[in-house]
């Protein structure tokens, strides 16, 4: 039934995908509706061959799976919960972190040698949101998707509410990717930083957003547990404040509703303050928010300790959130914003230190009592790794909020590293340990494929992270005090190209720190994909309480061997 | 799940007796270092805010105890710079070019001011070593398609090149002999076969005797019989090996079928008077000033 709706819903997208084809007069909306068409069509086919499987395995589940032996059924066969779209999700989240670091490396590789610019598809104006997107929303998302759905379903002892609904989600999400992904490609853009796509865009993962939303809220109204855990909380907060967010961000009027273009709500330095209240609160309650979510479940689980403080967690997540909000303003600092609502924005995002650091206390102090694990333990490695990254990051970021240190650092290479170890440190390293536990667990392995690829993973990833956030300081510091270097007359020294140009050795350290880090995610897809296939390459000590297919597989090929023998 | 409590056997903790999923959370109180930063930032937040400019009122806003704004701050620093300066500037807006050059105090200090002005708004044709590039003059050497005396650079520095606005602009067209049909296609080949000749490059020697018919006819008026120029006119000089859009055989030929005209903005209005001097001396200085 579920893959019958979802056929459905790609196969009437496809039409309109096709109606835009014949009737748009508008170019880059055709050249956009050829590519998703293109995609839906592949997709059809894969959904087309679900709906065919789904209605086989239906005839089986009616004849009580008789005759297939346990191997050959389908794992969400009398799973409690549904596990199913988590599995769905984890190859996406692997999937789009592949795709969105690829096209980090190319957009760095164009930082350093501008020939790598292919007109106009190509470009850096149109790559750069793609690799913004693919990161954050793509892979970051997905990864928010993912881990609520299954630490949710955990948490609250209840099955994901809605049916065919968290499909809907899943599947109207990829869409939305797909959508703001071949927009930017053929050029299609609000000009927003990290709220790119247009009106029509917007529209649609304002519904799939809403779902979402039901979806978590019908599962915690369902939950057999007293008590909402602190995880919920933060990934409760995460959905909601994005909803709030998106929508103000993205008041528009379309010029026309067979068009693209749509002109913003707000004006000058309203619309500025508007789109960095949200720009920066995409960080604030996508990235940190639901990420600390992500921690407080997995953490735990993984180091097999209790949470460290309840009344910090408390403190900790209202402090946060009520302090994230007012942050945004920082990010125009001497610009035509009131001088007001700069020292509001500053000072807001120094009082955010402490708040966003409690995470950071509350994820470390989980460890004590547990710390010798991380000598056996890459994936708890990678956790406390995310979260050092998590408090540097979230103690750079008031510092850089300081109007004297702004001042030296706003529009420099500073602000990308900073960005960078808090994405690549804290998302990108917390996202990749969450798959790793997920993934023996939810195709029920009695361990990953290969648990030293973890760990060079790990320090891959950590070495190009070193690389990147460390040539980015330098990059930063000196574009930033060239650009203000002036002679004992007060005259000008460095025009802007000069900057430039004193920038590309670090420009091609960076090529480096993204290639690097870009391996360890290759390492991982390979992991993840042998670990689902089955088998394990090296099988360290690792007890998981859950039963796994592996022993039945060997049970059952043990059976015809010996049958062989006395034959 | 139970509300009953319970003790951690590893911290000796008590834990809050909830159960999530195997997961449970210590009652250990907030950590006194975190809280105490937590509570002085806040105090440093409050007294920032008393200092500077915070709050929003019905008109305006709270000024803060320094009364310091970002638009006041960089008024003054403007303001205290442009008094440093102001003896000077009234030399240098009073003197001639020629007297700047002359004094070696005016000279230098417009040099360095016409410099940074360079930086700013010239480098990104001209480039920042103002080496120029295709389309665009090098103006270290001593090529000069509109003159290169201090009157003549201030001259299209003030009033540009091809820009309309400006009524004192600087106009010269070349005539697109191919596309308006003035040549024939072989002509065409001929005359440029004459220009690789003036410019001392390897030629056709009979279609080069052909074309100098043809260029003094039609191309001499302007770039003179020995294709040395015409600064009046801005007709480049062809009998050397710079050239603004390429010397090969084709790229002429392109230049003679429907000619490249490039545009420079008049700077007076923008900048100045002073800021035009000082960018005149400046350029003049590069090594190329006649």
């Amino acid at each position: 039934m579920k893959s019958g709706f979802l056929t459905l819903l790609i196969a009437a997208l496809a039409v309109i995908a096709l109606g835009a084809i014949a009737r748009s007069s508008d170019p880059l909306l055709v050249q956009q509706a050829y590519i998703v068409g293109a995609v839906l069509v592949l997709a059809l086919l894969f959904a087309v061959r679900g709906t065919a499987k789904e209605l086989a395995n239906d005839t089986l589940a009616r004849s009580g799976w008789q005759g297939v032996s346990a191997k050959n059924k389908p794992l969400w066969v009398d799973e409690k919960y549904n596990d199913t779209i988590v599995r769905y999700g984890v190859v996406a989240i692997v999937f789009w972190g592949v795709v969105g670091l690829l096209v980090g490396v190319v957009v760095a590789l164009q930082m350093a040698w501008p020939q790598f610019n292919i007109e106009p598809w190509l470009s850096f104006g149109r790559l750069r949101p793609l690799h913004t997107s693919a990161v954050i929303f793509a892979f970051g998302g997905n990864a928010l998707l993912t881990t609520s759905f299954y630490v949710v379903q955990r948490t609250t002892g209840a099955r994901l509410f809605g049916g065919a609904l968290p499909w809907f989600v899943f599947w109207g999400y990829q869409f939305f990717l797909l959508l703001a992904a071949s927009g930017y490609v053929v050029g299609i853009t609000q000009g927003r930083e990290y709220a790119e796509p247009e009106w029509y865009t917007d529209i649609w993962i304002t519904i799939v957003w809403v779902a979402y939303l039901l979806v978590f809220l019908g599962t915690l109204f369902k939950r057999k547990e007293p008590h909402i855990y602190v995880a919920n909380w933060f990934y409760l907060a995460f959905i909601v404040t994005v909803a709030m967010l998106h929508l103000v961000n993205n008041l528009a009027v379309p010029v026309s509703l067979t068009g693209i273009k749509s002109y913003s709500a707000f004006s000058g330095v309203q619309d500025a303050l508007v789109q960095w209240w949200y720009g920066h609160n995409a960080v604030g309650f996508f990235l940190t928010a639901g990420f600390l979510g992500m921690m407080y479940y997995f953490v735990p689980k993984q180091a097999g300790r209790p949470v460290y403080s309840y009344r910090l967690s408390i403190i900790h997540f209202w402090a946060l959130i009520f302090l994230y909000i007012w942050a945004g303003p920082h990010h125009l600092h001497y610009t035509a914003l009131p001088d007001w609502a700069q020292t509001l924005g500053m000072v807001f995002s120094i009082m955010l230190w402490m708040p966003s650091w409690g995470g950071m206390v509350n994820g470390l102090m989980t460890l004590s009592g547990a710390w010798h694990k991380l000598r056996t333990d890459p994936i708890l490695r990678m956790f406390v790794l995310a979260i050092a990254f998590y408090g540097m990051s979230t103690f750079e970021g008031p510092v850089m909020s300081i109007k004297s240190v702004n001042a030296l650092s706003h529009y420099t290479d500073w602000t990308i590293g900073h960005v960078h170890s808090g994405a690549l440190g804290w998302v990108g390293m917390i996202s990749f340990a969450a798959v790793y536990y997920l993934t023996p667990r939810l195709w029920r392995r009695s361990s990953l494929y290969s648990t030293r690829l973890v760990n060079w993973h790990l320090w891959l990833a950590t070495l190009g992270i070193v690389i990147y956030a460390s040539v980015m300081w330098v990059a930063g510091i000196t574009q930033g005090l060239m650009w203000r270097e002036y002679d004992p007359q007060g005259f000008l020294v460095n025009s802007f190209i000069d900057t430039v140009s004193a920038l590309h050795p670090e420009y091609v350290m960076r090529v480096a720190g993204g290639a690097l880090y870009l391996l360890g995610a290759l390492l991982m897809a390979f992991n993840v994909y042998k670990t689902i296939r089955g088998g394990a390459w090296d099988r360290k000590a690792e007890s998981d309480p859950t039963p796994t297919r592996d022993a039945e597989q060997a049970g059952a090929s043990a059976a015809p061997a010996g049958t062989a023998a006395t034959a | 799940m139970s509300e009953k409590s319970h003790i951690d056997q590893v911290s000796g903790v008590e834990t809050t007796g909830h159960e999530w999923d195997g997961i449970r959370e210590l009652n250990n109180p907030l950590p006194r270092w975190w809280l105490w930063i937590f509570y002085a930032t806040i105090v440093y937040s409050i007294g920032y805010m008393i200092w500077f400019p915070a709050i929003p009122l019905l008109n305006g806003n709270t000024p803060g105890l320094s009364g310091e704004t970002n638009r006041g701050k960089l008024q003054a620093e403007l303001a205290a710079v442009a008094q440093e300066r102001e003896a000077i500037t009234a030399q240098i807006s009073a003197s001639s070019l020629e007297e700047i050059r002359d004094n070696p105090e005016l000279q230098r200090f417009a040099a360095a001011s016409g410099s940074s002005l360079f930086k700013v708004n010239c480098s990104q044709c001209h480039g920042s070593g103002a080496q120029g590039g295709p389309g665009y003059p090098n103006l270290n050497d001593d090529d000069w398609i509109w003159g290169g005396s201090l009157e003549a650079i201030h001259q299209t520095i003030a009033h540009g090149v091809r820009f309309e606005e400006d009524d004192d602009t600087r106009f010269g067209e070349m005539p697109a002999f191919g596309r308006d049909e003035l040549l024939e296609r072989d002509e065409m080949t001929q005359t440029a076969e004459f220009v690789l000749k003036l410019s001392g490059q390897s030629h056709d020697p009979a279609a080069a005797e052909a074309g100098q018919v043809l260029f003094e006819e039609n191309c001499a008026a302007c770039h003179g019989e020995a294709g040395g120029g015409d600064v009046e006119a801005g007709a480049p000089a062809l009998n050397d090996t710079l050239w603004l859009y390429g010397g090969a055989k084709d790229q002429i030929l392109a230049q003679l079928n429907q000619p490249k005209h490039g545009v420079m903005p008049a700077w007076q209005q923008r900048l100045g008077e002073v800021a035009v001097k000082e960018l005149a001396i400046y350029v003049h200085s590069l090594g190329g000033g006649q």
